[in-house]
């Protein structure tokens, strides 16, 4: 056997850090997805009609709709009407400050090393906390209410920006979109709302950390962001999941707006529970998350960090329709034991002169499934249009798969696309150089997988990068002896 | 400090090392030489721990331990440094960032604190200088794109960083231009001690112009066939390697 089958033999599962679930009294939807819960949700949430009557047109698309079988993925069918649509933790009343939020929330995010109080303050960043379905606190909004900026949970930009939810809600991300999208609009929770007014760059990184609790309950975030005309914002997701025996059902949509000269960098690192050493488990991650810059000179960039899930299904996305627009995908995937994952972007170039980059980091071990899937379109009218991808695969061990499924499609003849793309092994000279000098074998692997998706994590914010590392490195630790 | 005990060891079936025997003692200057495929890498392999190599008889003792017996990280945090001939490149690592990573891995095995950042980049500065390197290579993905010489030049500067008791210097000469030789050298001599010792494998008698060997070792077919002091190497200079081949050859 060669070192890197022993290597990939010994690959274990370290147990799934952030696996153990809190007992907490839940105020949830019964089972099941028809328009009565729906109506119950609305009704739970105390929405407004015309956000009624949307989701039940999006129920009503859905219910026409067929799940996609296209992605490189197998997993046992799943059973919708199984599920419940709605879980918030109990309580009496609204939180005004972080004093009033339930102790035993707090403590949950204390232990994923999210604390909401002073260290994240003095770090910068404005924490909209999302457990299961409700938004839990919001720090930092007065600082942020003053530039005008917008930042706080969907319900509550339901009730307080009406006008504005209407106007950009399924705009990126129509509700017939797919079979996840629509699903997501007939029965999403809640999630994120984030507005940044013309001409303020938005002076932290705002960040929602978001957390699956309740068992068998699929959650659906509804994440929206706006920014206005020369606005900036950098945004982050993190998200973690409690050990579950159940396969978990997690359908996103996350829609972002561009207007002229506005920048948005909207980074993820997921870490929802892969599933045992087994394949036993884990996270279903179906998810739409798409930009569109919609003025001229606009800009969005998506950079993740994919370490969990037992199934990922995630591409987002950019539709370039400003001129000189510009979209940028930058991926860094990691599956493990029996992991898969078909993951990429879509880069729609509609104006002129419109750039889009493509970085994507496979990283494979176990027995698990890597894809990426990544489509270019370049539109008639885009004159001038640019794009350069780059797919590069890290394989460890034989019994795991990289696959690349590049589509492209040119309809002006003065487009430039280049692909580039590779597959690499770890391998043991690399590991040996390091053992003579005294690094560990595990260090080692953590260093090499971190060197290799360095232009990624380099687009993320300090903190964060810091944070994916470790999870990079935890995600394959204990794969070498 | 090093015996090593009638060593054999075999890659794939394939015997390489037929029953070495060499004592290395603090302060000493090895100097291994032998025609191309005679086993000098191997043996720098297999004493830095290659899982590949099975060793199918014989004993290495180093300090007192079972060298052996330990993992190859072990061997390095022990003292034992290999200079690779062929060193490898990792992508997206720097220098610096390996480096500081292997310097405290060793300073923990030996139950030293880590060295900061400030600590460590100052120590860095001075091992710079030792051997001449550029700041701007070592801010760089480790060994990418370096340049032959560059890449040996650097073995040496991470020698230097981790002060090893036993150095292994593979080839270090080759893909040198003059002016690099000296300077290498040079910094290989400065971190000579009566502590620690070196063993050389080259090809070329130039090397041990400046780094002068206490004793010359000719390796052939996996056995070390000829041991003699620095002149042994200026008459294989001037020789080659026939009349010991055919010495052995016939003796068989
Ligand atoms: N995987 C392998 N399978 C079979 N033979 C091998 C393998 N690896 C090395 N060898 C052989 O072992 C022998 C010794 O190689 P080694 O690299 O130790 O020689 P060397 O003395 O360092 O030579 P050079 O002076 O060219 O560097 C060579 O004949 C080589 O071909
Ligand atoms: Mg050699």
């Amino acid at each position: 056997m060669s070192k890197d089958n022993q290597i990939l033999e010994e690959f274990t599962s370290k147990e799934y850090e952030h696996g153990w679930s809190v007992d907490m009294e839940v105020d949830e939807a019964p089972p099941g997805l028809n328009e009565e819960i729906i109506k119950w949700i609305s009704a739970k949430k105390e929405e407004p009609q015309w956000l009624l009557d949307w989701r039940l047109k999006a129920f009503k698309t859905w219910s026409e709709m067929t799940e996609p079988e296209w992605a490189n993925v197998t997993y046992p069918k799943i059973d919708l009407q199984a599920l419940r649509y709605y879980s918030a933790p109990k309580k009496s009343k609204k939180p005004k400050s972080l004093d009033e939020i339930d102790p035993e929330l707090l403590q949950i995010y204390e232990r994923l090393g999210i604390s909401l109080n002073e260290q994240k303050k003095l770090q910068g960043i404005a924490v909209d906390a999302v457990l299961d379905s409700v938004s839990v606190g919001t720090t930092f909004k007065e600082t942020l209410s003053k530039l005008g900026i917008i930042f706080c949970s969907f319900s509550e930009a339901v009730k307080e920006h009406p006008e504005l939810v209407k106007q950009y809600l399924g705009s990126v991300v129509p509700m017939t979109d797919n079979y996840y999208a629509a699903l997501n609009s007939a029965v999403f929770s809640d999630g994120s709302f984030c507005f940044i007014p013309a001409g303020v760059r938005c002076p932290m990184e705002l960040s929602t950390y978001f957390r699956i609790n309740a068992a068998n309950t699929g959650q659906f975030e509804r994440t929206l962001i706006v920014a206005e005309d020369s606005s900036y914002v950098s945004y982050l997701e993190g998200c973690t999941a409690p050990q579950r025996d159940e396969n978990q059902l997690h359908a996103a949509v996350v829609e972002i707006y561009a207007a002229k000269n506005a920048e948005v960098k909207y980074s993820t690192v997921q870490n929802w529970f892969p599933g045992d050493k087994n394949g036993k488990g884990g996270i279903y991650n179906f998810v739409t998350k798409r930009g569109i810059c919609a003025g001229d000179n606009s800009k969005i960039s998506w950079t993740q960090v994919e370490t969990g899930s037992a199934v990922t299904w995630k591409y987002p996305s950019c539709i370039l329709k400003g001129d000189n627009s510009v979209g940028e995908f930058y991926s860094v995937a990691v599956t493990n034991n029996y992991q898969q994952a078909d993951t990429g972007t879509k880069m729609i170039h509609i104006g002129k002169n419109t750039k889009s980059r493509i970085v994507s980091k496979g990283i494979s071990a176990g027995k698990s499934q890597n894809s990426y899937r990544g489509q270019v379109q370049v539109m008639k009218r885009a004159t001038n249009a640019r794009n350069f991808s780059q797919c590069d695969s890290l394989l460890m061990g034989d019994r795991c798969g990289a696959h690349t499924f590049p589509y492209i499609d040119i309809q002006n003849s003065s487009a430039k696309v280049e692909h580039e793309a590779t597959t690499s092994k770890i391998g043991e000279d690399q590991l040996f150089y390091c053992n003579q000098r005294g690094i560990s074998t595990e260090d080692a692997v953590a260093l090499i997988v971190n060197g290799y998706a360095k232009e990624v994590l380099n687009q993320l914010p300090m903190e964060f990068a810091v944070e994916a590392q470790k999870l990079l490195a935890l995600t394959l630790e204990g794969s070498v002896g | 400090m090093l015996s090593i005990k009638n060593l054999h060891a075999s890659i794939e079936g394939t015997p390489i090392l037929r029953g070495i025997n060499l004592e290395v003692k603090p302060g000493e200057v090895h100097a291994i030489m032998g025609p191309n495929g005679s086993g000098k890498s191997t043996l720098a392999s297999v004493l830095a721990g290659r899982e590949e190599y099975e060793v199918t008889e014989g004993s290495v003792n180093f300090l007192g331990k079972d060298l052996l017996d330990l993992a190859p990280e072990d061997r390095a945090r022990e003292g034992v440094f290999l200079a690779f001939q062929y060193p490898v490149e990792i992508p997206g690592v720097s220098s610096t960032n390996f480096l500081r990573t292997a310097v405290n891995q060793v300073r923990e095995y030996r139950g030293l604190e880590p060295l900061d950042a400030v600590k460590f980049l100052s120590e860095m500065k001075e091992k710079m200088k030792l051997v001449e390197i550029d700041q701007k290579l070592l801010s760089r993905a480790l060994n990418e794109g370096f340049s032959g010489g560059e890449k040996k030049r650097n073995e040496i500067f991470q020698m230097a960083m981790l002060e090893p008791k036993l150095a292994i210097l593979d080839e270090t000469d080759s893909g040198l231009d003059i002016d690099a030789l000296r300077v290498v050298s040079n910094g290989v001599n400065k971190l000579k001690s009566n502590e620690n010792a070196t063993i050389v494998v080259t090809h070329y008698q130039r090397l041990l112009d400046y780094i002068v060997p206490d004793y010359v070792h000719v390796l052939y077919k996996g056995r070390i066939v000829k041991s003699g002091t620095k002149e042994l190497a200026l008459e294989l200079e001037e020789k080659g390697y026939d009349w010991i081949k055919e010495e052995v050859d016939a003796a068989v």
